[in-house]
């Protein structure tokens, strides 16, 4: 039987080790996946890791998808930072995208600098306000965030469906839920002309580097790591428990809410059913394999933006269902928390049948 | 008088995925493991259900399938959490994570595709008993599997030496262990169960409630399920009222339609939703008492001889 014995010290080898391990398993398995359906795995892996950022416009793409997955991963590595359980970067983002196109198509006729600035705006201010909720919540009513921000992203969805089906509708639209196309005042610039990158790239890194900045520099950054480690400690030492969990989620939501903000106001330019693809739960695969910081969230949202292209390449070039985007990811997530094991943890086989029952009853305290 | 029975008669269909997927995380629970994968074994038993049922032209078929394939993903959660002794909360999203993509990659070929799903079966002498015999006895057999399922894990946690033990270990694995109990191995045992109880549930979804497969057909009803444990502070009874509820709720919006209440699908489809948040705000209302009835060892992984 394998057992686990605790390291005397956690492997910062493996700490890092571990990311890479996960993403080699993956691979692996994509191979085999690809072989046991009868496809080329060489060509599929090509397909999925290397064509699609073969060129200028392939890496415009993926900087294209880094931008929400970026944004949302950065307020979620906050919260996690504080242990505060945040499952709601897609409602925040939807929000978002939601807040951001109510205010472009009140601010169609309009034109000038500030437009744009007041848009997303807007949409970090929705992004917020959905977070707000949940930090109410819990503070004030001890519900269980994870519970409570899951409910609040189908909320949100639905409220973002019931408005491009109804008052946000374009009365133009022969009959699609979209809205209208905002004006060009109200769209973000594009970074590399005459790709669709856009400035929303700029805010990603711009929040990585506020993250760093935050808990390498800051106080509030460290009174969220003593919060996340030890909420006890967290509460003798006099850092307010409940203002840092405002705190946590309110960065969240800001960061989501600016993500979908970014969403409609840069490549789609209007309200969709569908302006996300899952970006507030990709994120959350972001801020585990980049290790909760900031460098390894950006490099963390490179590779899962890739999968959100190399799906969609797989999908033309070799009619593989499109899921296999969501497929890959999760098999990221499982080998990645497998391998983390190992950072507290070394397997030692067990030599003896059992255990005596008295070396049980003595190391039993020193697990608390 | 037609219409409550008929809205009562829905209000148990919708309220039996529920009921199942939360009797399994609730023995789940009871060793001290919170597994937040539910919707992802969940959406993995609908998928292998109706496929297998496609297939073979059997529900049975289909139903065993589903089964299999939760627990088949419930193991690979157990190991991470369980052996490994990873976070429980991450391990839980991973599985849901990975149950959502994974069964939209093997049902990408299904979608379209219907089948002759459940029918109501009568059970003779008990659905002639006025109102309560056609709300709870004319309907289709899975239904009645719930029933069974509630009673044996009542029934089970109440009154046997195996709901001792699995409530001993949920509340101190240490001393269980101490006594001789093997922990772990109970553990493996709850988390399968949880997620044969999902693979069901799912199967439940599309096998008899909606007899047909769709991308994340499960829409949050596992996280809804998370939440009804919660609200039924770990005990039976109050679940299968609570999912009773919440299947009244996920309803509701049918009911007010055929009123001829004019309002948008999609305003009236965040009914379950709120409703299971407006739920965790009169339940946690007191934390203490929450608390008091948590199992004290929920989320903390026990590594034995360490």
């Amino acid at each position: 039987m394998l057992l686990l014995e605790r390291r005397p010290v956690a492997s910062s080898l493996m700490r890092w080790a571990s990311p890479l391990l996960a993403l080699i398993l993956t691979i692996i398995t994509g191979f085999v996946l690809f072989l046991v359906m009868g496809k080329d795995p060489v060509e599929g892996l090509k397909f999925f890791f290397i064509t699609p950022v073969s060129d200028l416009s392939g890496l415009s793409e993926l900087g294209l998808k880094m931008a929400p997955l970026l944004l949302c991963a950065a307020g979620l590595t906050v919260c996690y930072r504080a242990r505060v359980w945040n499952i709601g970067a897609e409602g925040h983002f939807l929000m978002g995208a939601l807040g951001a196109s109510a205010m472009a198509i009140q601010l169609s006729e309009s034109s000038g600098f500030w437009v744009l600035p007041l848009v997303l705006l807007t949409g970090v201010l929705a992004g917020m306000l959905w977070a707000a909720i949940a930090a109410g919540l819990k503070t004030h009513l001890h519900c269980n965030e994870i519970l409570t921000t899951i409910m609040l992203n189908y909320i949100a969805l639905n409220l973002l469906l019931f408005t491009v089906h109804g008052p946000l509708k374009d009365p133009f639209g022969f009959g699609f839920p979209q809205s209208v196309m905002f004006s060009d005042s109200a769209l973000l610039p594009a970074l590399i002309p005459g790709t669709r990158l856009h400035l929303g790239l700029a805010f990603g890194l711009l929040a990585a580097v506020a993250v760093w900045v935050l808990f390498a520099r800051s106080f509030i950054g460290f009174q969220l790591n003593v919060a996340g480690q030890d909420h006890r400690a967290a509460a003798f030492a006099g850092f307010g428990v409940r203002r840092l969990t405002w705190f946590a989620f309110l960065v969240g939501g800001a960061t989501a809410g600016l993500a979908g903000a970014s969403e409609v106001t840069g490549p789609i330019g209007q309200l969709v059913p569908q302006v996300s693809p899952g970006y507030g739960y990709t994120a959350i695969i972001v801020v585990f394999l980049g290790r909760m910081n900031a460098l390894g969230i950006v490099a963390a949202s490179a590779l899962l933006a890739l999968t959100f292209i190399g799906g969609e390449m797989l999908q033309i070039a070799m009619h593989m269902p499109k899921a296999v985007t969501g497929l890959f990811q999760g098999l990221l997530l499982f080998y990645l928390l497998t391998c983390d094991a190992f950072i507290h943890y070394r397997i030692r086989r067990r030599k003896t049948a059992l255990q005596p029952l008295s070396a049980a009853v003595t190391t039993a305290p020193q697990e608390a | 008088m037609e219409l409550i029975i008929n809205v009562l008669a829905a209000t148990v269909v919708a309220g039996t995925p529920l009921l199942l997927v939360a009797l399994g995380e609730l023995i789940c629970e009871r060793s001290g493991v919170l597994n937040l994968g539910q919707e992802g074994m969940m959406l993995m038993g609908a998928v292998a259900g109706f496929a297998a049922a496609l297939s073979s032209g059997s529900l049975l078929v289909g139903v065993a399938a589903a089964i299999v394939a939760g627990i088949g993903m419930s193991l690979l959660f157990a190991f991470m959490a369980v052996t490994l002794a990873a976070n429980q909360y991450a391990a839980g999203l991973a599985l849901t994570i990975f149950g959502t993509g994974l069964s939209a990659f093997l049902g990408a070929g299904f979608v379209g595709s219907s089948i002759e799903g459940f029918s109501r079966v009568a059970i003779p002498l008990l659905s002639d008993i006025p109102v309560l015999g056609r709300v709870f006895f004319d309907q289709d057999p899975l239904v009645y599997v719930s029933f069974v399922a509630f009673a044996g894990v009542a029934l089970f946690l109440r009154y046997s030496r195996g709901g001792l033990l699995l409530r001993a270990i949920g509340e101190d694995p240490e001393a269980a262990n101490a006594n001789g109990l093997q922990v772990l191995l109970v553990r493996y045992l709850a988390v399968a169960f949880g997620g044969g109880m999902a693979g069901l549930a799912g199967a439940y979804l599309s096998l008899a409630y909606t007899p047909l497969w769709t991308e994340n057909m499960t829409a949050g009803r596992g996280w809804i399920a998370l939440a009804l444990v919660v609200f039924a502070t770990w005990r039976p009874e109050r679940l299968i009222l609570g999912a009773y509820l919440f299947g009244a709720a996920s309803i509701l919006h049918l009911v007010l339609q055929g009123l001829g209440w004019k309002s948008s699908t999609e305003l009236l489809a965040m009914l379950p939703y709120l409703v299971t948040i407006l739920m965790l705000i009169l339940l946690s209302w007191n934390p203490a008492r929450t608390r008091l009835n948590t199992p004290l060892s929920l989320g903390q992984p026990y590594r034995p001889g360490c």
